[in-house]
């Protein structure tokens, strides 16, 4: 190899380590799962905005997910936990973070009212303390993998 | 008061306890499709219901959580709306590599078909790309290469149609082989790419 090559492999690497931090940190500040089933009347409440909940929007820590009498909700999360809400359901996106190289991470869900279906990710297959939800009146420790939660009889 | 109308007053107070025990929901276990170990541990202030059975159940309340025995039909009829809009669970797939290149070796063609097919079952699919070297060369090099081999598969998947924002690529190089070898050996199930639809 030349030493021409040899500074193009450089800044090819600088340029490939400048993209692969640019990744992580995008994906560690802002997106955290998808909405991949909206039905009925679906929102999304982020920062004090209340946005119209539909199939391919992105979700980000700290967002809270409405559904309508007539509505439900499924959203895929980035360590590959499924959660899905039934109707009259508010449930709050409260922590996530997710190291995809380590698995390592946190998630803590808060089901305010209604149903929830969950099927844990590889946050709670790494760490069973990992992974809470929390209704208004219980905690969950989600050793794994798939259960269901309601706020009512 | 005698100790008969004590005891006559405790046993109403309970029933009266027992009776104000506000309903505050119900947690259910659901059997577990790979069979490994499942649980959910519910804590309610100081009282705490293990659930490690499929359909074990707690009522929750405001005396604690109270364990059941629930059923799919119980299931189906309280959770039956978020039941019906969990997603698709994630599938991966597996490309191999020809040595030290980023060619796909020829059977590894066909399984494109597949990941196709895959994606066009799902209403927003995004798709993960992680590309994979062996333990021939140095951590810099395969980094290189692996980060390579995840951008192929990337552009044929964009090439094909996928939205660029639904595809990430990233390299691992060599730190995650599928077999474990020592630092040099070439190992074709170690050449890979890993692409999970969801």
């Amino acid at each position: 190899m030349n030493i021409a090559s040899l500074g193009y492999l450089r800044s090819l690497l600088a340029a490939l380590a400048a993209m692969s931090v640019g990744f992580g940190s995008a994906a560690a500040a802002a997106e955290i799962g998808q909405i991949k089933v909206a039905r009925g009347q679906v929102s999304v409440e982020r920062r004090g905005d209340s946005l119209t909940g539909s199939v391919g929007m992105r979700l980000e820590a700290a967002d809270v997910v409405k559904t309508g009498a007539d509505g439900s909700v499924g959203i895929t999360m980035s360590d590959n936990s499924l959660l899905s809400a039934g109707p009259n359901s508010i449930l709050a996106l409260e922590h996530f973070d997710f190291d995809p190289a380590t698995s390592q991470g946190r998630f803590d869900a808060q089901l305010q009212r209604g149903t929830l279906a969950v099927i844990s990710g590889r946050i709670a297959k790494q760490s069973p303390q990992a992974m809470t939800v929390r209704t208004p009146s219980a905690a969950l420790g989600v050793r794994g993998t798939e259960f269901v939660v309601s706020t009512h009889e | 008061m005698n100790s008969e109308l004590r005891g006559a007053a405790i046993a109403w107070l309970a029933v009266l306890l027992a009776g104000c025990a506000t309903p505050q929901g119900a947690v259910v276990l659901l059997p577990e499709a790979s069979g490994k170990d499942t649980a959910v541990l519910v804590t309610q202030g100081e009282k705490v219901a293990l659930l490690d059975q499929p359909y074990a159940g707690a009522k929750l309340s405001s005396t604690g959580p109270q364990k059941y025995s629930s059923s799919a039909a119980d299931v189906q009829a309280r959770f039956g709306g978020a039941l019906a809009a969990l997603p698709s669970r994630p599938t991966q797939f597996t490309l191999y590599f020809v040595e030290g290149k980023d060619e796909f070796t020829d059977e590894s063609k066909k399984i494109i078909d597949s990941i196709f097919a895959e994606i066009a079952n799902r209403p927003v699919p995004d798709v993960l790309v992680v590309g994979h070297t062996d333990k021939v060369g140095t951590d810099a090099a395969n980094d290189v290469l692996s980060r390579q081999r995840a951008e192929v598969v990337r552009r044929a998947l964009v090439a094909r149609g996928i939205a660029p924002g639904n595809v990430v690529a990233v390299g691992r190089g060599k730190r995650e082989p599928m077999v474990p070898t020592a630092d040099g050996v070439a190992e074709a199930r170690n050449r890979r790419v890993e692409i999970l639809v969801r």
